[in-house]
């Protein structure tokens, strides 16, 4: 089967971009510059992802529909403000998550913005719960990420007054007489912008904002960027086995959605209640080893106790960091553990998250 | 580097003397990306040819780094473990990975000569 292709494929390709298969997409998994060259480009200037591999659902909205949208999502939608974004998640009947996500209400309509992997999958339940088969992904659309500190301005120059965002909120804009939809929002720590726009304008959209000066940056600094940021990626720290709550991400469940119903709440108020036996937490080695996804974590006793769910060098902490479930008996931090590496145990402690410290703009009121 | 040969796992060693120093190309350091972690055998111990003799590891993906010929690891480069990146900045050169007084030079034979190894190194990554 052939990998699919997004609008900018031939742009990644001039700009001498590695390829790799991504949930069914061939997407660049770094340029020339390389993953860690690009890491810091972005910490430092700026980077422009191509995340058009995601899936954008827009869903028109009545009050019906908010109401059936609650069931499968743990988000106060009712409150959401027009232009005011949320992460939420779609919830599974035994409390884990099909997929994370952002919502958006825009004036008459709902954007939701899926993980490539889980889309069609995400696609089917919102359907069924909807009851509307009709219902589509929009595949005119591309999704376009800038982030880092001169993002803000780089883009201003190209899309005016988007600097007025506040994080997680959104507006129309426009592009050479198209109109645009952009957030302030991110997968990397940094203040940014993500960009739906029409699959015509994309290629000159991306070319006007490496004119001003950002880079074009692959899926392996995405994921360098992600996890110093602390932020989980589907498939990988947060799955349909996994809660919410375990996962430690219970701030994303809106307060007056917790003893309301929707689907796993059940499950989620008694984790609320009663505690969970395991618990996401950032974990530290001593030294430069790398402690990849599935390592085996142990106490003190050489008792197991947990498994690391992604883990990298983190270029901008310049220190080895994972992420794993560990039993909530030891995810409290600097709790000392082992990591088995290629058989042999690294000390490794239990640490705050995020590895690197978020430069968000002000207005961060949702997390 | 006419003394120089080289490994199907991408390894070069270059004899002086009883001592060869050993190193990754500069093709493997393409293949793997930016390299952010170096283990190296520990110094006094024996390696056996086509042994594992240490890691690289990238962003991406740990690989085994493999010795192309037996015999003792007699000195080691601990720059390159302070600052992997150096490997991929200099892999043929400063960035060496340990010394071994060899075990039996005749080892050396079974290796490509940098002709050989450039042919094969364009071909498998084709």
């Amino acid at each position: 089967m052939n990998a699919k292709k997004t609008v900018l494929y031939e742009l990644h390709k001039k700009h001498n971009a590695k390829f790799v298969e991504f949930a069914g997409y061939s997407m660049p998994i770094q340029y020339s510059e390389g993953i860690v060259k690009e890491h810091n480009i972005t910490r430092n200037k700026s980077g422009i992802f191509d995340v058009s591999h995601m899936g954008q659902l827009f869903i028109n909205y009545n009050d019906e529909i908010t109401d059936k949208l609650q069931e499968i999502l743990p988000t106060d939608l009712k409150n959401l403000k027009i232009n005011q974004s949320k992460y939420s998640f779609l919830m599974k009947e035994n409390g884990g998550i099909y997929d994370d996500l952002i919502i958006t209400r825009m004036k008459d309509q709902y954007m939701i913005i899926l993980n490539a992997a889980c889309k069609q999958n995400d696609l089917q339940i919102i359907k069924n719960k909807l009851n509307d088969q009709n219902l589509d992904m929009n595949n005119d659309l591309s999704l376009i990420a800038i982030q880092g500190p001169e993002s803000k301005t780089i883009l201003e120059n190209v899309v005016p007054n988007v600097s007025k965002l506040k994080f997680m909120n959104g507006g129309d804009f426009s592009f050479k007489n198209n109109q645009i939809f952009v957030t302030r929002s991110g997968y990397t720590g940094e203040d940014g912008f993500e960009i739906s726009l029409p699959n015509k304008i994309a290629i000159s959209f991306v070319e006007e904002l490496v004119s001003k000066g950002s880079t074009l940056i692959g899926l392996g600094a995405r994921d360098t960027l992600r996890l110093e940021a602390g932020l989980c990626l589907y498939g990988h720290d947060i799955n349909e086995n996994t809660s919410p709550v375990e996962a430690n991400l219970k701030w994303a469940i809106s307060k007056n959605r917790i003893n309301d119903n929707f689907t796993g709440s059940q499950k989620i108020k008694k984790q609320i209640e009663e505690g969970v036996s395991k618990l996401r937490v950032g974990i530290k080695p001593e030294t430069r080893v790398i402690a990849r996804e599935s390592t085996k974590i142990f106490d003190e006793k050489d008792n197991e106790i947990g498994k690391v769910t992604s883990g990298t060098f983190g270029p901008s902490v310049n220190a080895s960091i994972a992420m794993g479930y560990i039993l909530n008996s030891h995810s409290k931090t600097d709790t000392k553990v082992y990591l088995e590496v290629r058989g042999k145990k690294v000390p490794a402690n239990v640490c705050d998250l995020p590895f690197y410290k978020k430069s968000y703009v002000k207005g961060e009121v949702n997390v | 580097m006419s003394n120089t040969k080289f490994s199907k796992e991408h390894e070069w060693i270059t004899l002086d003397g009883e001592v060869g120093t050993i190193g990754i190309t500069k093709h493997a350091t393409e293949m793997l990306g930016d390299i952010v972690f170096a283990e190296l055998p520990e110094k006094g111990s024996n390696v056996e040819k086509d042994g594992t003799a240490g890691v690289v590891e990238s962003t991406k993906a740990a690989s085994d780094v493999y010795t192309p010929v037996s015999g003792e690891v007699v000195e080691i480069n601990q720059s390159i473990v302070d600052d992997p990146s150096k490997i991929n900045a200099d892999p043929e050169g400063g960035a060496w990975f340990f010394k071994l007084k060899l075990k039996d030079k005749s080892e050396l034979d079974t290796l490509m000569n940098k002709e050989e190894y450039d042919k094969f190194a364009k071909e498998t990554s084709a």
